[in-house]
């Protein structure tokens, strides 16, 4: 659990002069374990988000190849119904709140304060809680697979009343999880708003912030907003099940809809809080690696900005078949496709920025360009699913599965692989071996379409979701989504190699990893000492021989 | 971790300005959050949106009957789980010019060796109709008390309103059972029973 990065010499610190230039003295950090369950160190901290994340993402993984291995042909095999549920439920939870959220808080609580000269994140200890809450909610979520009646089997969307009425005895659990999980999310974000909106080096406007700072800022308002939307929806299924409440129980007065219309009024923004910041880690590193600077810089800011605000507007277009008046349809039919507008601006930008550019292929540009590509395919089956009429034959097919996948897996998750692979010089000092991440790159490419490709076709032709069996025309399919499935889990034990060899050796980086490289985290040695920024870095803008002089 | 003399002595105000807002947002969304059941309901009632009834008496308005066209009113009963009743219609539907209106008589039975409470709660499809449907005497108003075995009638009596929008041509009442709270806590020991041996 405890690699050696980031590296623990005080010393290091006062050899660089762009970090902080006096020698401070620095008490001795707790022996053992103790270091890393009391650190207050954004750096410790952000490697703990993100070990943690990665361990999730495997177990997660583990439960959706129980599914592939199910599905894989036709007929009941190797699990019981109640139990496929169970994994089927537990992977997205698992993924959605244990990997990929943690995941972004982890790169957040690395870069931002290296991005804006920070030397720390606003409220340290804070930030220790934070961390330390999602090993716990996540430990009591996976413990109710063992308990008696077994875990969540209600999809990770939880309707009521699968999950108040029909649901295990282990929800409670489920729901005090979910609540430790979105405290820490929440005070995740409350410290991401202090750190970008107080803590920025002298003479950084927020218009001359990295994309990535930006798109965190805009998500942690997403998640200041809706996770406690989520608490409220939790605790009514909590108050249902055990205190004789009816806010979804139509013999009560109330009703099961409702729940559906609150849960989405969280979901939807939480799709973006999964998407956002992959937005930023991809601006990025295309300029990067294009050797231009960013096309069109505000226009990113304002249309990520756009979409945060439409994802308010459009919760509905996951309930068109629950009998929508025909008004309502539209509506956010219409809402829907208009985040086809800002996502263009972005898609079109980093078209622009690779246009004429000096691209090289290094390990985080092809997972960036990957990005792009796959993405947008994920975008669009996402235009199709919100046209209403078209979406009563899509609604809860493998079409739906193959669409969020292809923005979730290909979307957040490489994009955090890019991030990972762009910033590990900076944690670690050594570059990743090319060739190792260039293997992981195209197993994980091939194997993601492979397995989500396919799950558009049995999806048009009618294939349900969530389902343990299927009738004998899907299973050519199948076969190769689960094949592509195996493969594409087992290509991420390439990206585990390739993470601990960084960790342990390899080719010695620079302060300044990439050439391309333009913002202020290059300017600390590699690897990042665990104290940086003491004293604030001035900060030049690019443009500022434009400027009269303050 | 950092030597006493770079700690700040005191939070940053502006950290704290943050902080402190935030947190006014994150309760005041919590808030929102419970807010949006009333609200929710009260604007299916206003639009008649979700098919809820308004669940007290209407009067009769005396309207022209437009005799023009006929619209089918359908009624289907269910049971809810939990509820040993049985809930019958007289007729399965009726058809009816816009502006009348009529009666039809309704059956519950109680099924099982115990007196219990219990509720029929009505809906309306298609949604928009719901706001045409005036009902002037309905056993769906208050909750029924049925002895073991017991058999009882109650009529509904409702009028379609004149302005019945013209696309709309079959409108549905239907009509599901549910116990009433006090039975809750049998209703619930079954659902659990039910999944509770799954392991």
């Amino acid at each position: 659990m405890a690699p050696k990065l980031p590296p623990h010499h005080p010393v290091e610190q006062s050899t660089s002069a762009t970090a902080g230039g006096q020698a401070s003295v620095h008490h001795a950090p707790p022996p053992g374990i103790l270091r890393w369950l009391l650190t207050t160190n954004h750096k410790e901290i952000g490697s703990l988000y993100l070990i943690f994340s990665l361990i999730m993402f495997f177990i997660g993984g583990i439960f959706a190849l129980v599914v592939r291995a199910e599905l894989f042909q036709p007929g009941m095999q190797l699990v019981n119904p109640e139990f496929f549920n169970q994994m089927t439920t537990m992977h997205g939870l698992i993924m959605v709140f244990a990997a990929v959220m943690p995941a972004f808080t982890g790169l957040a609580n690395w870069m931002i304060p290296l991005q804006i000269g920070a030397p720390d994140m606003a409220l340290p200890r804070l930030n220790n809680f934070s961390f330390w809450l999602l090993p716990v909610a996540f430990l009591l979520l996976l413990s109710t697979l063992l308990m008696p009646g077994g875990g969540p089997n209600f999809g990770w969307t939880f309707y009521a009343p699968l999950s108040t009425t029909y649901a295990p005895p282990s929800t409670t659990f489920f729901i005090l999880s979910l609540h430790i999980a979105g405290i820490s999310s929440i005070l995740g974000a409350i410290n991401i708003i202090a750190t970008i909106i107080n803590m920025r080096a002298p003479g950084m406007r927020m218009m001359d912030m990295p994309l990535f700072c930006w798109t965190w800022l805009i998500t942690a308002f997403l998640l200041i907003a809706v996770m406690p939307v989520l608490a409220g929806v939790i605790t009514m299924m909590l108050m249902d099940i055990n205190f004789g409440t009816h806010f979804f129980n139509a013999a009560g007065g109330g009703d099961p809809v409702l729940f559906q219309h609150l849960f989405w009024f969280f979901g939807h923004p939480e799709v973006y809080i999964m998407i956002l910041p992959a937005f930023g880690i991809v601006s990025a590193i295309i300029p990067t690696f294009a050797r231009k600077p960013l096309f069109g810089y505000a226009s990113m800011v304002y249309a990520t900005a756009a979409i945060a605000i439409l994802s308010f507007f459009v919760w509905a277009h996951h309930m068109f078949v629950v009998g929508l008046p025909l008004a309502a349809e539209l509506f956010f039919m219409y809402t829907t496709m208009l985040i086809a507008v800002p996502t263009g601006v972005k898609v079109f930008n980093w078209i622009t920025t690779l246009f004429r550019g000096s691209i090289t292929f290094e390990p985080p540009m092809l997972f960036a360009l990957a990005f792009v590509v796959l993405f947008t395919i994920g975008g669009f089956s996402g235009v199709m699913l919100a046209i209403a009429p078209a979406d009563f034959q899509y609604h809860d097919t493998y079409f739906v599965v193959a669409h969020f996948h292809y923005v979730l897996v290909p979307g957040a998750v490489f994009a955090i692989m890019a991030g990972v692979y762009y910033w590990l010089p900076k944690w670690t000092g050594h570059y990743p071996n090319v060739k190792l991440a260039q293997w992981h790159f195209w197993l994980s490419v091939v194997g993601v379409n492979l397995t989500f490709f396919p799950m558009h076709f049995a999806g048009l032709a009618g294939m349900p979701r969530r389902i343990p069996d299927y009738a004998l025309q899907f299973a050519d399919f199948n076969l190769v989504s689960s094949l592509g499935a195996f493969m594409f889990g087992a290509s991420q034990l390439v990206f585990v190699a390739v993470v601990i060899l960084c960790v342990r050796g390899g080719e010695r980086a620079p302060a300044k990893a990439w050439e391309g490289a333009t913002d202020l985290e290059w300017s600390v040695p590699s690897p990042a000492p665990l104290h940086t920024f003491e004293t604030p870095p001035t900060f030049r803008r690019h443009d500022a021989a434009d400027l009269p002089a303050p | 971790m950092t030597d006493p003399q770079h700690r700040p002595t005191q939070p940053n105000p502006g950290v704290q300005r943050t902080v402190m807002r935030t947190v006014a947002a994150l309760v005041g969304m919590f808030a929102f959050a419970f807010a949006l059941v009333p609200l929710y309901d009260v604007f299916c009632r206003v639009t008649g949106i979700n098919g809820k009834v308004d669940t007290t008496a209407q009067a009769l308005v005396h309207e022209e009957v437009d005799d023009s066209r006929y619209v089918t009113v359908q009624f289907i009963t269910r049971n809810g789980s939990g509820l040993p009743w049985n809930l019958e219609v007289e007729t399965r539907q009726v058809r009816l010019h816009p502006g009348q209106s009529a009666e039809v008589d309704f059956a519950f039975h109680n099924a099982s060796s115990d007196g219990t409470w219990g509720r029929a709660v009505p809906s309306v499809s298609p949604s928009n109709a719901t706001r045409h449907l005036r009902k002037m005497s309905c056993f769906c108003f208050e909750e029924q008390h049925l002895e073991a075995g017991e058999r009882l009638e109650l009529p509904l009596v409702f009028q379609l309103a004149r302005d019945l929008p013209p696309e709309i041509n079959t409108v549905t009442l239907v009509y599901t059972l549910y116990p009433v709270a006090g039975d809750e806590a049998a209703l619930q020991a079954r659902a659990t029973g039910d999944t509770g041996d799954e392991a």
